[in-house]
């Protein structure tokens, strides 16, 4: 079904104070990584919003949507949309990356706070998300398994062993979403090490595989809703985002991949985003 | 004694401070002008293990192999094959835990001349967490046939290390470290594969550290001074081959043996500390590192206190010790 001109709204809304989550959070921690959560803000809160089943009351349900986080350094924002979930409370987020916190610099397994798995090491993701698909399957369950991954963790080998096992046991429960902001640490990824065409090599790999516009709610909607349907394969989206997306200073730049800002520049990120606010 | 090392005159509060990772930088910089076969590989962390300055001077030598650290690994194998010197970067997880098994089968069964410089190894990575926390490194090296493994102490230390792995052939492992560290040495200190260093004399214990605990232990050490101990401290730069001859010496002169590292105790620098004691002079000994858990997010500081690897802990430790 697709989505109304108001539920479109408040999902930006959410995306947009995902963002200002970030940025404090990031500038709280001095250290951290903004950029890929402010550019993955909107298509995963389009995801956690309309698709993803988790809540708090299901938390530790067997047959509750899994989630996993590929690209474990974008965290801030998957903390920030736990809270918005109810997951966490608010005030915690702001003890991210700090001593005792729960909150590590990359996230660690907790269900009570609807984190299905420990990340942080690029390439593991996909398949154990494979697995979790697998033994949904097996149990019979209705569930889906979506996992996050990115341009960058698209360079590692195990991924690709993943891709071709997961069309092989014909996933259709299982989603991956893909950062592609031809962007990680040391530059543009066309530079670096060109992953070229990700949705053909999906396709090359038995999946069903789509382009997205990662920062438009609707189209990502509706390529998860496709995705749902298709239940003999696995589906991947491809969404095309800008990294540091909403902070001008930050957006496509690869020197924001990693670095806090400071007082003045997140100040500035903070204004910058009110003003555009939805 | 097979060597008695110079310590740089340290004036406490106003020590120069460098992260091995930046003296590693600038160690490849001279190797790379010095040497045509040098080679050097990274895997899209070329601005945190400091290889830019390389790839900037020499882009011909110099290959990004993206976020794959299992083709790096593969891909610096088959280099070596054709005569390169292949140094080959990425984290310390990154670079001995992800390619673990290409690193035992292309690297070190044909022996070949791989250098792995890992950075961001052990605790003092901070607030990233356990899942770029090594702590496993130095055990999953060390166990290796053909690989040495050698965890300097500081730039200096660093530095020569580089040139050193640079002029012998075969497989290495070099474990750097994140944080910026007081420099221990002074320009005259002479790194030396395989040999142990002391640091400071003393007869009633022996501190054995490696890496950034080597300046806690020293701490350590004016601490037990204070209290009336004095503690001999030795820098086993070297984990394998291990100074077998230092080592046996100086549990014989001390009696007791206290070793400090930033790594898992099992595998470990007190594990190889320990084979070498039980085989030639077994005294009584004790390890500090971490006990057999994964760390977690905090300032390096804040996690070397947390888990006892601080000069007080140490000092403790040594005292229950000797009351052992
Ligand atoms: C196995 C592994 N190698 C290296 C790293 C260090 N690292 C963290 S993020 C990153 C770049 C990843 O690219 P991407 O996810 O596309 O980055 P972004 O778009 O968020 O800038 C690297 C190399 C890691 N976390 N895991």
């Amino acid at each position: 079904m697709t989505l109304t001109q108001s539920r479109i709204l408040e999902i930006q809304q959410t995306a947009h104070q995902v963002r200002e989550d970030v940025v404090r959070m990031v500038h709280a921690a001095a250290c951290g990584h903004p950029g890929g959560p402010l550019g993955m803000a909107d298509f995963l809160s389009t995801l956690f919003l309309e698709h993803f089943n988790l809540t708090p009351e299901n938390r530790h349900a067997p047959d509750r949507d899994r989630f996993i986080l590929g690209n474990g350094h974008t965290c801030a924002g998957y903390y920030a949309l736990l809270a918005r979930k109810g997951l966490i409370p608010q005030e915690e987020l702001m003890s991210f990356r700090k001593f005792g916190s729960r909150l590590q610099g990359h996230p660690h397994r907790n269900l009570d706070m609807g984190i299905d798995f420990s990340t942080g090491s690029l390439g593991n993701s996909l398949s154990v998300a494979v697995g979790m698909a697998l033994g949904a399957r097996l149990a019979g369950y209705e569930n889906r398994v979506y996992s996050i991954s990115s341009d960058g963790e698209s360079q590692e080998g195990q991924i690709w062993e993943a891709a071709t096992s997961a069309s092989h046991y014909r996933l259709g429960n299982l989603t991956v979403i893909v950062d592609f902001n031809n962007i990680q640490i040391d530059g543009e990824m066309r530079k670096v090490m060109d992953v070229r065409d990700l949705r053909a090599k999906y396709e090359a790999f038995g999946w069903h595989a789509m382009d997205v516009d990662g920062h438009d709610v609707l189209a990502v909607h509706d390529a998860l809703e496709a995705a749902q349907a298709v239940t003999d394969r696995p589906s991947a989206l491809i969404a095309h985002t800008t990294i540091g997306k909403g902070v001008s200073f930050m957006e496509g730049k690869a020197s924001w991949h990693g670095v806090a800002p400071n007082d003045e520049q997140a100040a500035q990120a903070l204004e910058e985003l009110a003003q555009s606010a939805p | 004694m097979s060597t008695t090392q110079t310590l740089a005159p340290l004036a406490t509060g106003e020590a120069r401070k460098m992260a091995t990772r930046e003296a590693y930088g600038a160690a490849l910089l001279e190797l790379g002008a010095q040497r045509k076969d040098v080679v050097v590989l990274d895997a899209d962390l070329s601005g945190s293990t400091k290889t830019k300055a390389f790839s900037q001077a020499h882009p011909d030598r110099f290959f990004n192999l993206g976020v794959a650290e299992a083709n790096m690994i593969g891909t610096a194998a088959g280099l070596a094959t054709t005569g390169l010197t292949v140094f080959a970067s990425s984290f310390a997880m990154f670079a001995a835990g992800k390619p673990w098994e290409q690193i035992r089968q292309s690297v070190c069964v044909p022996e070949l001349n791989v250098k792995i410089c890992a950075t961001h190894a052990g605790l003092t990575v901070g607030e990233d967490g356990k899942s770029h926390q090594m702590l496993e490194d130095v055990a999953l090296m060390r166990v290796l046939p053909h690989m040495r493994v050698i965890v300097p102490a500081d730039g200096v230390e660093a530095a020569q290390a580089v040139h050193a792995v640079a002029a012998a052939d075969g497989p290495f492992y070099v474990r750097l470290s994140r944080a910026s560290t007081p420099i221990l040495f002074s320009e005259d200190y002479r790194f030396e594969i395989g040999k142990g260093a002391v640091l400071r004399e003393g007869t009633d214990l022996c501190l054995v550290a490696c890496g950034v605990t080597v300046a806690a232990a020293l701490e350590a050490a004016d601490l037990l001074a204070q209290q009336g101990t004095n503690a001999r401290v030795i820098n086993l730069a070297t984990i394998d081959p291990i100074d077998t001859e230092l080592l046996v010496q100086s549990a014989r002169q001390c009696g007791a043996v206290l070793t400090v590292e930033e790594h898992q105790i099992r595998g470990g620098l007190g594990d190889a500390v320990a084979h070498v004691l039980v085989h030639h002079h077994p005294v009584p000994m004790d390890m500090l590192g971490m006990d057999d858990e994964f760390g977690q997010s905090g300032g390096a500081d804040e996690l070397l206190a947390h888990y006892g690897l601080d000069a007080s802990s140490i000092a403790r430790r040594a005292q229950e010790l000797l009351r052992r």
